[in-house]
């Protein structure tokens, strides 16, 4: 099964080699990592997909909680969470396409931040799914180039769940950040 | 003042307590060979290859609990510790490797000497850091003996470029180390160690499978206090050895793959096993899905990684052994289980598997057996010596015949299975402690891989006394393909060379020889009296074979005894031994 695991690491070098290295040397699967800073400009934020069995993820967190640079491992798979990615996808696009690429940009809330009388590239944010079905009506136009970011996660805050819980239900400022994560 | 990066270094090792540093110099680490040139607090010990300065570390980090410290140069010097390194690694030896570095404006321009250290040992070291600013060394040495020797002990590698050794700074001790990210659980959960009385109030058949987690947490004492209070047989791992009297009436011997009949049959027929320090590795386990197939499972280990990695266990403590073991013992004592009366009906059943299949060998009058070597060993050593050993048949009949009664007296590559390492560690072990007989039961394949120590031993005048159990062979190697690959000996003949009385000789230590039975003890004699490093050329029986066994891949019920023609024809393991084999 797979699993979105948040780890907190100091911001150093090497520490994305320590990660990854495990992964590799105990022979764990990576589906997708990203790594990016916090607030704290000593420690980054890592956001690990990943799949086994039970006792292959037991493994995973333990192992990660033993490393000396990892401060805190949360998976979140079994909790409530907010995910993202964004893709930005370069399509071949003329005559009457760029009319029907625009309208699935629509569709999806995507945007267009490239264009050349040929292509368009468009950039979209979402969870997986959404981007595996904006590729799929894209396909037809043909794809010219796909970049992904990988996966990001964070839990959702528990009192909070019911506000934020509908995609576009408008948000307070408040909640703001959490609704866009 | 402002003292130099490698005077800090000095500072900080001495500091920490640190009497002896093993090594080796070279271009980029002469900062600090330099400032040694005065040091009268620290010994160095220079080895001849820094593999085997490892291994020095070790044994001392084995001996005394304490880190072993290693300096080395850059490049190769580095490389060549590697194995002892991962050696470290996988028995939690403590131990703090400081290597030298290319100066930090040359780092990743292929300088001469230069290799990524901190990237090869990434993956076998504890924490490993290369440090960058001589103001922040001391922190980072305080660290590293901190993270070596706190929690589940390993080595911690600390890479110093030479600008960094040469730089100027104002010394300032960090007297206190903490660090966000690392903090070992010591204290096991309450709820759970009330768990682990109940299961052993309830038990009918238990038994204590302890291993070197008691010895690196310093925990025999307690292991005693729990077993002769509850009356629960003990069986050791080979890197618990020690960590439990071996005359003590209530010890099994040693478990796994070489391990008695006994110990084996009460791990499979268990209905509790109290794991205490150990990992279950995959020796001890033999096939893990005919594992104690019975048993409840309590796990105490300081490393929740150990929990739950190959046995699934049903009462999982993750803290200190002696800290666990301590509340244990008093929820025991107080709850009154402390004071049930022995388990008859299960220590009559051991006594029986003890008198079916006892460790034995057959002497006879023509060549000499090694298990015979080691007795004498053992009895003239009246089981007080540190027994080092290398890697192999020798290892494993150390394991069985010598009786060790005390802790941190038996030294030996137990997880990573290192040949070579006796030696060195030997003479690692005596530097601790320099009055104590040290022996050294090597193979004579092993030896070679480091016999250059010997020079080191000769050198200090470390009093080693190096008994090889030579029978020509990788023994050991040869068991398994006269048992599993139809005799075909591919590569495993080691043949008479090298004359080990001659090159003993030639390196200034004693050089003696013993091939029949009544040449033993008068050999013996003569090492333990003469005050220099000994070489005993003992030459045995070139197809004893180590048993009992459990193939690789088998149950623990399933072991073999002294038959190995019947291995081939009838045992029913044989097609599932053949398999474990490949995977082994």
């Amino acid at each position: 099964m797979q699993h979105i695991i948040s780890v907190l690491v100091e911001n150093k070098f090497g520490v994305l080699a320590r990660v990854s290295g495990l992964f590799s040397g105990r022979g764990f699967n990576i589906d997708s990592l990203s790594v990016g800073p916090t607030l704290d400009p000593t420690t980054s934020m890592m956001t690990i997909v990943t799949a086994g069995d039970d006792r292959i993820i037991e493994q995973i967190t333990k192992q990660l909680n033993k490393l000396v640079d990892v401060i805190r491992v949360v998976d979140l798979t079994d909790k409530e969470y907010v995910e993202r990615e964004t893709a930005l996808i370069k399509i071949h696009a003329q005559d009457e396409d760029r009319g029907e690429a625009l309208r699935i940009a629509d569709i999806f809330r995507a945007r267009i931040v490239d264009s050349t009388p040929n292509t368009y590239t468009i950039e979209i944010t979402g969870d997986s799914k959404k981007i595996g079905a904006i590729l799929n009506l894209l396909k037809p136009l043909g794809i010219k180039e796909f970049i992904c970011t990988g996966r990001i996660a964070i839990a959702r805050e528990e009192a909070r769940v019911a506000a934020v819980r509908e995609e576009g239900a408008p948000a307070s400022v408040k909640d703001r950040r959490s609704s866009l994560a | 003042m402002k003292l130099s990066g490698a005077q800090i270094l000095i500072e900080c090792l001495r500091r920490e307590g640190v009497k002896v540093v093993f090594g080796y110099p070279g271009g980029v680490n002469l900062p600090i060979f330099d400032v040694l040139y005065d040091e009268k607090e620290i010994e160095f010990i220079l080895c001849r290859h820094e593999q085997g300065g490892g291994h020095m570390a070790e044994g001392y980090a084995r001996a005394t609990g304490k880190p072993g410290v290693l300096l080395v140069t850059s490049g190769p010097g580095a490389t060549n510790t590697v194995t002892a390194i991962v050696d470290a690694y996988m028995d939690s030896t403590p131990m703090v490797i400081i290597t030298g570095q290319v100066p930090t404006h040359l780092i990743g321009n292929d300088a001469f000497q230069e290799a990524d250290v901190v990237g090869i040992t990434r993956p076998c070291t504890k924490y490993n850091m290369l440090v960058k600013d001589v103001n922040d060394l001391a922190q980072a040495l305080k660290e590293a003996f901190y993270i070596a020797a706190s929690g589940r002990p390993g080595p911690v590698l600390v890479d110093l470029p030479k600008d960094v050794l040469l730089a100027k700074t104002e010394f300032k001790y960090p007297e206190t180390v903490s660090v966000r990210s690392y903090s070992p659980i010591l204290k096991g959960n309450r709820w759970q160690i009330k768990q682990a009385a109940e299961e052993i109030s309830k038990a009918r058949k238990p038994v204590i499978y302890a291993g070197g987690g008691v010895l690196h947490s310093g925990a025999w004492q307690e292991l005693l206090d729990l077993a002769e209070m509850t009356h629960i047989p003990v069986t050791l791992t080979v890197m618990g050895l020690g960590a439990f009297p071996g005359q003590h009436p209530l010890f099994l011997g040693m478990l796994g793959m070489h391990g008695t009949y006994c110990a084996n049959m009460a791990m499979h027929d268990a209905d509790l096993i109290i794991a205490v320090g150990s990992r279950f590795d995959d020796r001890v386990t033999g096939k893990t899905s005919l594992f104690a197939p019975n048993a409840r499972i309590v796990h105490i280990d300081i490393d929740p990684t150990s929990i739950h990695k190959n046995i699934k266990v049903h009462v999982p403590i993750v803290g200190d052994v002696k800290i666990v073991l301590r509340e244990l013992n008093t929820i025991l004592r107080t709850s009154g289980v402390g004071s049930m009366t022995p388990f008859r009906e299960w220590i009559d059943q051991i006594a029986g598997w003890k008198r079916e299949h006892p460790l034995s060998y057959n002497q006879g009058d023509s060549l000499l057996k090694p298990q015979y070597v080691i007795e004498k060993i053992y009895e003239m050593t009246h089981g007080n010596a540190i027994v080092t050993t290398d890697v192999g048949q020798h290892q494993m009949w150390a394991a069985q015949y010598y009786m060790f009664n005390r802790p941190r007296t038996f030294i030996n590559s137990g997880g990573l299975g290192t040949m070579g390492y006796g030696l060195p560690a030997a003479i690692g072990a005596q530097m601790a402690n320099r009055d104590s007989l040290v022996v050294c039961i090597a193979g004579d394949g092993s030896v070679v891989m480091n016999i250059q120590e010997l020079a080191t031993a000769v050198a200090y005048n470390l009093q080693v006394k190096v008994a090889i159990i030579n029978n020509k062979y990788l023994g050991m190697v040869r068991q398994w393909q006269q048992l599993f690959y139809n005799g075909r000996y591919s590569s495993s003949f080691m043949g008479d060379s090298p004359d080990f009385v001659k090159l003993s000789e030639a390196f200034g230590a004693v050089g003696l020889r013993a091939t029949k039975v009544g040449e033993v003890e008068g050999v013996l004699e003569e090492a333990f009296r003469v005050t220099t490093p000994v070489v005993i050329d003992f030459q045995v029986d070139p197809y004893e074979n180590c048993y009992p066994m459990i193939p690789a891949g088998a149950g623990h019920n399933e072991m073999v005894f002294e038959d190995p023609e019947n291995i081939g024809k009838k045992s029913p393991v044989k097609e599932e031994a053949a398999e474990g084999v490949l995977t082994a």
